[in-house]
This record gives structure tokens, sequence and C-alpha cells, in this order.
């Protein structure tokens, strides 16, 4: 045992400063979502929406009509493939990954709102909770991505209780509850029955694009389509799987510590 | 389709090939179903043979009649038959547990999921009944239903206990809750787009998932990869094993409540994930594999910077774990796996290995850049905790050491990627050795040169048969160590 507490001693701190201090947040290198300008697509091409599995990117109507296609990163897998099939760089790579949003038409691109809309207006919602939290994690058919970056948080890196920021075995103390998985059939009843045993104010966190659309098996024969129309969802954090960096962003949204930077589809840099 | 060589085989002929197979020293890898055409159904069984780097298989045509059961001679086989069963419809007469399992937690269905739309006469996925418990009586039996939801942030089962006292008389763990439905997922789509679902099947193994496929296809379209991709996916697959077995060893340690030491191997994870993003853009090495090849270069230099760092840190940090008497003494002796049982059952991976039975698919089948970079196979005999513990511990090191070599040799010049389109109605078999065991990849493709089945077998699917049996007459102080020790995934079992 003294050989523990002489290592851990010796060792010091591993947290990183970020998000109060500094800049280190651990994703040096990780892309996100790609960058869309929308103003570069040519007619005619449809590349990157058959490249897309979770059909983020679509046509509505056919695409001799309309140039640019429709964009969900709320389907998003970051997958890149739209970075490599585009031939005139519309897509492309970016390490964008604060796509926490608490309204799901700010996944969608909409250029009414993300080039008019004044950034100022953003942040009006009453803060439910002060500025600590108790998370309960409810795994409902993840591939285990999701759940590995979670566990990541309560690494020395993250460090997450530095933040006032735990998780509870019970859903009785818990305030928020982060849900991972498209919601398969047989996790549908368990995830309900947890959700009813929390306290109110009680706020969801759809965890990953699985969670917040369905993902890569969303809609099968076993699984549903994320949380929409199974509990109310106040923050949709979509990511294949979210890193840790963003899932941090996404709870300090909740204790108004952070603010949403992801406005109709556009990341506010 | 070079990996595998079929022979046909009649289903009278079945049991006595499977005790020549055995007697041969073979063993079955995998059992699956599928229809040549709406009306016609055919299972493979994939087997390995000592010394040969092909499989080998039989096809067998089913002609509506039951299949006899072969669980009774290979019981590896029994979880393979009801899967069958109930996802493809096929009946196994005299099978020792003929129960739902994959599909124990959905909604009745008209057929199962993957048989024909059109296939006509009442399925045998609709009568098979639920899983049922053992009747276990006796005043001071309790009985412990944990799950689904637990606590922690860990992946959705239900472990069913009846225990007396401390002691656990049975345990039954209900692990198919997160059944997705990913095999099915699979049908229709075009062979490259496909790579990313088999990515998602366990985010953890991604790298592992996606070379199986990426291979099953290669083989399907005689495809060969050049170096510098085969060089790639072997570093990528080696950097996959460093992060999850640090991930095991800290979280056993988390087991034995040696709380600097989960703390130290965690943070090595993490280390280790950094050097996958900044190497790859991923933290879970994603987008890296496609058939034919890998989708773009690795940047090696990152990954030696960051091994110079991580090396001696994981030294130091084994040392440590390795002098810890009070996290050894709850590892060793506990929950033991003999040999014949990790044999018979079908253990997988460092499983098997610290059981005794010298396998890995990378040296026994080389595939990517392991014919040219023999990897170091760690085995232990004592089948315990500890052993599970060391046999990881030994290929972290190796995996170290082979990507240490790619580093100084550099990678071979070349392109990334191949021509790699597979024809029409062809079929192709890929494997890797993950961190946790052996994936198995089998593809037929339609008409079109779309998917039409994926049979994925995953390692936690094979190691999860095995696990109970090592907790029957054990303890429950026991059993989260004896659980951690696996290093098991929910995901990949239930796919």
């Amino acid at each position: 045992m003294p050989l523990w507490t002489w290592f851990g001693l010796k060792e010091g701190s591993a947290s990183t400063d970020w998000p109060l201090k500094g800049d280190d947040d651990g994703q040096q290198g990780v892309l996100g979502v790609p960058r869309y300008e929308p103003s570069k697509c040519q007619s005619q091409c449809d590349a990157c929406a058959v490249a897309c599995v979770t059909h983020a990117i679509s046509f509505a109507s056919p695409e001799n009509e309309a140039a640019a296609p429709e964009v969900d990163w709320g389907r998003c897998i970051v997958c890149q493939r739209c970075t490599e099939v585009c031939p005139t760089g519309a897509f492309t790579e970016s390490t964008d990954w604060a796509l926490g949003v608490s309204e799901r038409f700010d996944l969608k691109w909409d250029e009414a709102v993300n080039e008019r809309i004044a950034r100022q207006v953003v942040w009006r919602r009453r803060r439910a909770f002060g500025r600590s939290l108790h998370i309960r994690h409810i795994d409902a058919g993840s591939c285990n991505g999701c759940e590995s970056e979670l566990q990541a948080l309560n690494n020395p890196f993250y460090n997450l209780h530095r933040l006032g920021i735990f998780f509870t075995p019970s859903p009785r103390f818990a305030d928020v509850l982060l849900v991972t998985g498209p919601v398969t059939k047989a996790m549908h009843g368990p995830l309900l029955e947890t959700w009813e045993a929390m306290p109110v104010p009680r706020w969801v966190i759809a965890t990953g694009t699985c969670a917040v659309s369905g993902g890569v098996s969303g809609g099968n024969y076993a699984c549903g389509n994320g949380l929409d129309g199974v509990v109310p969802v106040d923050i949709y954090l979509p990511g294949c799987p979210p890193n840790p960096a963003a899932l941090i962003h996404a709870l300090l949204m909740i204790v108004g510590r952070a603010e949403q930077r992801m406005r109709g589809g556009r990341i506010d840099r | 389709m070079n990996n595998c060589e079929y022979v046909s085989v009649t289903t009278d002929e079945l049991a006595a090939r499977a005790q020549r197979l055995l007697a041969a020293g073979g063993r079955f890898q995998g059992l699956y179903a599928w229809y040549p055409s709406a009306s016609n159904a055919e299972l493979r069984y994939v087997s390995t043979l000592p010394g040969q780097e092909k499989f080998s298989g039989w096809r067998v045509e089913v002609n509506g009649r039951p299949v006899p059961s072969l669980a009774a001679i290979s019981p590896l086989l029994g979880w393979h038959e009801r899967e069958v069963m109930e996802m493809s419809g096929i009946a196994f007469s005299g099978h020792p547990e003929p129960e739902r399992l994959v599909t124990a937690f959905l909604p009745r269905m008209d057929r199962g999921p993957l048989e024909p739309a059109i296939a006509t006469g009442e399925s045998i996925a609709v009568r098979l009944p639920a899983p049922s418990l053992p009747a276990v009586s006796g005043k001071h039996v309790q009985l412990l239903p944990f799950g689904p939801v637990r606590a922690d942030v860990v992946e959705s089962a239900q472990f069913i206990f009846y225990y007396l006292g401390e002691g656990i008389l049975h345990y039954h763990p209900n692990l198919f809750l997160k059944h997705r439905g990913m095999e099915k997922q699979f049908e229709g789509m075009d062979v490259g787009s496909a790579t990313l679902v088999a990515e998602r099947v366990t985010g953890i193994d991604s790298v592992a998932h996606a070379i199986a496929y990426a291979q099953a296809i290669e083989d399907a379209a005689d495809c060969e990869v050049p170096a510098r991709a085969r060089w790639i996916r072997l570093v990528a697959a080696e950097l996959e094993r460093i992060y999850n077995h640090l991930h095991y060893l800290g979280h056993l340690c988390h087991t034995t409540t040696l709380k600097v030491g989960e703390a130290q191997g965690k943070l090595l994870e993490e280390r280790a994930k950094q050097i996958n993003g900044r190497a790859s853009g991923s933290r879970f090495l994603r987008s890296l594999i496609w058939p034919g090849g890998v989708r773009h270069d690795l940047d090696l230099q990152a990954v030696d910077e960051g091994l110079d760092i991580l090396m001696p840190q994981i030294d130091q940090y084994i040392g440590l774990i390795e002098r810890t008497t009070s996290h050894l003494d709850r590892l060793i002796s506990t929950a033991p796996l003999s040999q014949k049982l990790a044999f018979d059952q079908g253990a997988t991976g460092p499983i098997e290995r610290a059981s005794g039975v010298d396998r890995d698919l990378r040296r026994d089948h080389p595939y990517a850049a392991y014919s040219a970079l023999r990897p170091h196979v760690v085995v232990a005999q004592e089948g315990d905790a500890f052993a599970r513990m060391r046999v990881r511990i030994g290929e972290l090191r190796a995996s170290v050491a082979l990507i240490e070599k790619v580093i100084i040799e550099g990678l071979p010049d070349g392109p990334l990627s191949a021509a790699c389109t597979p024809g029409a109605g062809v079929e192709g078999l890929g494997w890797s050795e993950s961190p946790r065991g052996t994936i198995l990849y089998a593809i037929h493709l339609d008409a079109d040169g779309r998917l039409m089945r994926v049979k994925i077998k995953s390692p936690s699917f094979a190691n999860w048969r095995v696990f109970p049996s090592t907790v029957h007459d054990s303890n429950m102080m026991d059993y989260a160590i004896n659980e951690a020790s696996f290093g098991l995934t929910i995901s990949g079992c239930a796919r």
C-alpha cells in the first residue's frame, strides 16, 4: 500500500485545467463534424448524400432543383465520408465537437438562423440548477463507444469531480439522466422506469448520435430512433461518440456554465 | 473466396464429421444460416484445424427438416444453434436448451428477423420459449436480479444470482437487452459504406471489426491489399489493443479497490486514446479501414512520440501492480477456468490463452502484416483471474514492441488502397484477433453486388458463454473481480 501512496504523491495532479483555464481539452487532432459551405455546392451532384449512411445529408427535392443538400448534424456519425467524396470542398474536415444544443432544430443547417440571428440573444433559459450536478447514466443500446468516453470523464485527466459533477448510482439522487444508444425495444421499459424514479427538476441529455436520432441501427426491428418521443430531452449531443470535452461542455450547459455554440447547424467559432 | 474451404455435408453425416474434426484437434469457430433463395436455407459451419492457415467449413443444405444438434459433441455450438433457430428459423433436433437467446427480450414476431419475408409455414422462431431459470428451492436461498440499470457507467445487462449467504449457487446473465439487429442492418448496403456499420458493432473494438469485415470483402473480391495499408492496419489494431488492455488493468484495480492503481490505469488509457486521436483523427481509430486498404495515412510520428512517453509509464505501472500483494491476493486462484472448459465452451482471446489454449489468429492465421511482423503470443496455464491479467500484461508489452518495430523499419512505400469490388453473388470470410479474441465476418452478396447476409461472430459472444461456469459455486465478493478479469463487452455479445 505505501507503494501506491508514494507513487500517487510523487505523480501529483494529472488533471487538465480546461475548461476553467487554458485550452488543453485533450482533443488534439480529433476530427468532429465536417465544415459545411453550401455556396460551394454544384448542381447535379449528390455524392455526399449517397455516401452518408445515416442520411445526415439529404436532398428533400430532386438534386437538380436544389444545389445544396439539407444537413442534420443530429444524424452525423462523423465518419468523414462526405469530406472524401465531395468534389468541390463544400464539406471539409474540422475539429468541431461542441455540439450540445437545447433545441433539436439547432442541429439542422439553416442559414436564416445561423447567419442573421445575433449570437448574443442566445442564453435565456432559467438555470434549473446551481453549480453542481449528479448524473445517472443509462445505456439504451450503445456500441460501448459512448460508455468508453463517459468512463473517461472520471479518469484523472478530465477529473469530472473538480467541476462539481458526479455520477450517482441511484436515479433518486440524480439531476440529469444521460442516455446513450438508439433505445432498443428491451431497454425502453427500464429507461422509462429510471426517468420516472428521478426527482424533478430532471434533465435529460441525449448522448451520442444514436440517442439523438437512432444512429446506424435506428428504426430496425430491434431499435427505436433515439429519445424523441420516449422521454423529454433537454440537451441533444450528437457525436459518434461525443468526446469527453463535448460531454463536459454539454453538462456545463445545464448549469449555465457554458453556452450553446451550435446554432442553425453552424458552430460559433 | 480463398480464406475458407467449404465442403458439402449432409445432415446425416454431421455428428460423425464433428467427432472426426474434434479428434483431429480442430475446433468450431462459428455457425450461421443464410438463404441462397427464399425457399432454400443453408447452414455454414466454420472451423479451424491445427497447422492450417485457411479456415475450413461445411455447407449443409437444410431441406426443411430439423438438423441434428451438435451441442452435445461441441458445447460451444449451443448458443450458435439457438441463435440460428430464433434468427433464421431453422430447427435443430435434440438441442439441450431449445430457448430464445438473442431475441429473448423482443416482442414476438411472425418469423425470425433473418428469414426471408416470403417464407411460408410457421417458423421455429415463433415457437421457441423464453429462456427459463432453473427451479431452485430451499429456505435460505435468495434470488437477486441485478440490473439492467446498474451502478456506475456500465453497459445494460441483468445478472440473476441465486445465492446462499455469500455463496453463489447459480448465475444467469441476461445479455441481450441491447440487441440492436446489427447483422440485419448490413442487408442491402453497399460493401464500402457497411464498413462504417462494422466499426460500430463494438465501439471499443472498432478496428478489429473493420479489419475482419474488410478482409471478408477482400476475400470475396479476390483483392490484394497493398503492403502499406496492411502495415497501417497492424499498427491501428495494436494501438486498439494497448488502450483496451490499459483500461482493463485500471478496471481490474477498481474491483480490488486499488484506487491509485485504477486512476493510473485509466489515465494511461486516456493518454493512449489521445495518441490515437493525434495519429488518426479518432480516439477509437475509426474512419481508417476500408475494403481494399485504408482511407488515409496514419501519423506514425505522433504514435512514436506518444509511445516514447507512454511506454516508461506503462512499465512503471505494471511493475507496481505486480508488486501489490493486496491486489494479487484477490486474483490468484479466483474463478479458475480449466483448459478443457475453455476449449469446449469456446473461450477466445486472452481468456483461452490464460487457460493454456495456445491460439492466436495473428500467428496461426496471419492477416494484415502479421506474417511479416510476428506477434509474441502470451500463454498462461492456471486459468485464474491472475493468469488472465498476466496474459493481458504480456500482450500489452508485445503490442508496444510490435509498433516499435514498425516505427524502426518504417512503413512500406506504395498506395494506400487497391480497387476492391466484389462481383455479384460471391461470398467471403474474414477474421481478426481483437483485444478480446476472435472476430469472424462471413459475407454473402446478392445479384446486384450488395450485401445480403453478414454474419458477425464476436469474441464477447464466445466469452460470455464461458463466463457463468466460473461464477457458479464461487462467492459474491469475487464476482466483480471475476467479471473484470474477463474483460467482456455486452454490445459485442448482443450485437
